[in-house]
């Protein structure tokens, strides 16, 4: 017989070796795991993520293999949702959270299985568009998706035809949506993209795309009978904002494509690689851009008659049409566009314009252009200097000869709760934050 | 009585025994991945082949001006096209396969988001039927050959053909 003294004894044994077994398991392979109830707060990394970016500001990499992330939205509590260009594991929404305040995210959620790129949170809903439709599904007090909740449809029947099909949008806040309808073409030739066919005149594509249309928020199952067309003569539209300065809606055109290629005698390569101004403008309700018609040459400051309308190159044209509040260089893709509220950043950072350029694809055989985030300082809602580059570094290589050899596209902007800057990447699935550590004064 | 103890003493030495196992291999593990790792980069097989002899065909001189000229443009210098944009040219059947087909995509253009190699394209594919037979040929035969790609040249008898077909 054992006394009971023994297996006391032998039970306080058991508990001693098994403890002393955890902590050997824990030191021995717990070097390089993190400890998630001591927050080390935000640092950037080491090389801040790849990323070169202006004194005092750093870097990190929230999430990588994400897929294809488009636009991106953050809550108040710094949780962050995703839209995926296409779905993984049939989620086209991912939602990542950072538990532990060092920036990375550690926990990583799906829902909507639908493709797109649009994405956008208010205090009660999260909407989220396809190439077709726009969503939303009801937030709580965290504006967190409920679990089980449905999505409703607000927008629907949106023409997608491939070429520029992706339909991004913002509210004002005070009851409306406004979406890109992309113009499914290059120039509204009579043949897309080819050699000597005539543009069409009038543009048959401007009755139903290449322009902004406005729907209300708290109606269902909207089409083009339901909304307006609010602006017009824009070929194609990825990165909006509404302005709170201002009161403002402001849109990145995408600019034309191939004046080398459709007309060698009128542009040379180089010329071609810096022509048409990707632009910046603002916008009321009826405003006309000029899309096919014109198109903007920064290097003139002039609106120019395309090609296909009886342009030689210098001719000016779109005495109606809109003149752009800021002109880049061509190609080289916006597509995303933010207005900067927060407070963590300098002060010459407040209410300026973050713009996130995908990187040129038709500069070629010059080298590529683009693949990073451009700033732009505004002062009662208009632009109040020239645009810098911000965050550059994105493509991971001094030259790009091919969009598809850039490590990360810039695609998506948004800012968080403490004023950090979110950067998403549809090109290697990667999510940077930015925020500054420095020791200038915010405003 | 004793008997029962003794079996859950047993029991528990094979906790121990378990946990410490697990630790070994978990660790073990960690190690083994990166010598993996390291032994697969630096296995490099070089084998290149033969280099080639003599001058290029001429198709692969006048083709590589019209490429440069009509298709660089959106298919890149490299051949690989731009994601979700224009379809790549390397690895891929449209190209390599059959010519009647690789001629009627080159010759009256495409815009049906042909999928290749599981991905669609936006973008319109504009017809080059006002190019020469020479040139269509001298192109054709060029994507065919280049960008890793190894296929029977297209002649301008074939071209011909087509353009009677359409």
């Amino acid at each position: 017989m054992i006394s009971r003294n023994h297996r006391e004894y032998l039970i306080a044994y058991k508990r001693f070796i098994l403890q002393l077994c955890l902590l050997l398991l824990v030191t021995a392979c717990g070097e390089d795991k993190k400890e998630p109830e001591k927050p080390i707060g935000l640092k950037g990394s080491h090389d801040n993520a790849g990323l070169s970016l202006p004194d005092g500001f750093e870097a990190l990499k929230v999430a990588d293999s994400l897929g294809n992330p488009r636009h991106i939205a953050v809550t108040s509590k710094g949780g962050i949702y995703l839209k995926l260009r296409e779905p993984v594991e049939g989620h086209g929404i991912l939602y990542l959270e950072d538990t532990n305040g060092d920036g990375v995210a550690e926990s990583r959620d799906g829902f909507g299985d639908f493709a797109g790129t649009g994405i956008y949170l208010t205090e009660d809903y999260l909407y989220a568009s396809s190439d077709e439709s726009i969503f939303r599904y009801p937030v709580d007090s965290d504006q967190k998706v409920k679990a089980a909740s449905v999505a409703d449809t607000v927008v629907t029947g949106l023409i997608s035809r491939r070429q520029h099909a992706t339909k991004s949008f913002t509210l004002d806040g005070k009851g409306n949506i406004y979406v890109n309808i992309g113009a499914y073409s290059n120039a509204c030739q009579e043949e897309d993209r080819t050699m000597g066919s005539k543009g069409m005149m009038p543009c048959p594509i401007l009755d139903s795309a290449g322009g902004i249309w406005q729907f209300k928020i708290d109606k269902r199952v909207q089409s083009y009978a339901d909304g307006k067309r609010y602006a017009t003569g824009l070929r194609n539209v990825v990165g909006l904002d509404w302005d709170r300065q201002s009161d403002h809606l402001f849109v990145m055109q995408h600019g034309r494509d191939q004046f080398n290629t459709l007309y060698p005698e009128m542009y040379d390569t180089k010329t071609a690689s810096e022509l048409p101004a990707e632009t910046m403008y603002m916008l009321n309700e009826g405003d006309d851009a000029g899309w096919p018609y014109i198109y903007y040459d920064q290097l003139a400051g002039k609106k120019i008659l395309s090609p296909e309308y009886g342009g030689d190159g210098k001719k000016t044209g779109g005495e109606n049409a809109l003149d752009p509040v800021v002109a880049f260089p061509g190609h080289m893709a916006p597509n995303a566009l933010l207005f900067y509220g927060g407070d963590m950043f300098p002060k010459k950072y407040k209410n300026g314009a973050f713009i996130a350029f995908h990187g040129s694809w038709n500069r070629a055989p010059e080298k590529q252009a683009g693949y990073m985030v451009a700033f732009v300082p505004f002062k009662d809602g208009k632009p109040s200097g020239e645009w810098e580059i911000f965050a550059d570094g994105f493509s991971g290589a001094e030259e790009i000869l091919n969009p598809d050899d850039a490590a990360h596209r810039p695609t998506g902007l948004a800012e968080g709760p403490d004023g950090s800057l979110y950067v998403s990447d549809d090109a290697g699935g990667t999510l940077f934050r930015i925020f500054y550590n420095g020791n200038e004064e915010a405003d | 009585m004793k008997r029962l103890i003794k079996g859950k003493v047993t029991n528990f030495n094979f906790i121990i025994f378990m946990v410490f196992y697990g630790l070994f291999i978990g660790c073990r593990n960690g190690n083994s991945k990166e010598t993996k790792g390291q032994s697969e980069d630096s296995i490099e097989v070089v084998d290149r082949g033969s280099p080639a002899i003599g001058n290029p065909a001429d198709y692969m001189v006048a083709g590589k001006r019209g490429y440069e000229q009509y298709c660089l443009s959106c298919h890149q210098e490299s051949g690989s096209g731009v994601s979700g944009l224009n379809p790549p040219l390397k690895n891929t059947e449209y190209v390599t396969g059959d010519k009647n087909r690789l001629l009627s995509i080159v010759m009256l253009g495409s815009n049906v988001g042909l999928k290749v190699n599981g991905a669609t394209y936006a973008n319109a594919m504009p017809a080059f039927d006002y190019l020469r037979d020479q040139e269509i040929a001298d192109i054709t035969s060029y994507i065919r050959n280049s960008f890793g790609n190894s296929a029977i040249p297209v002649t301008i008898e074939e071209v011909a053909a087509m353009r009677k077909v359409n």
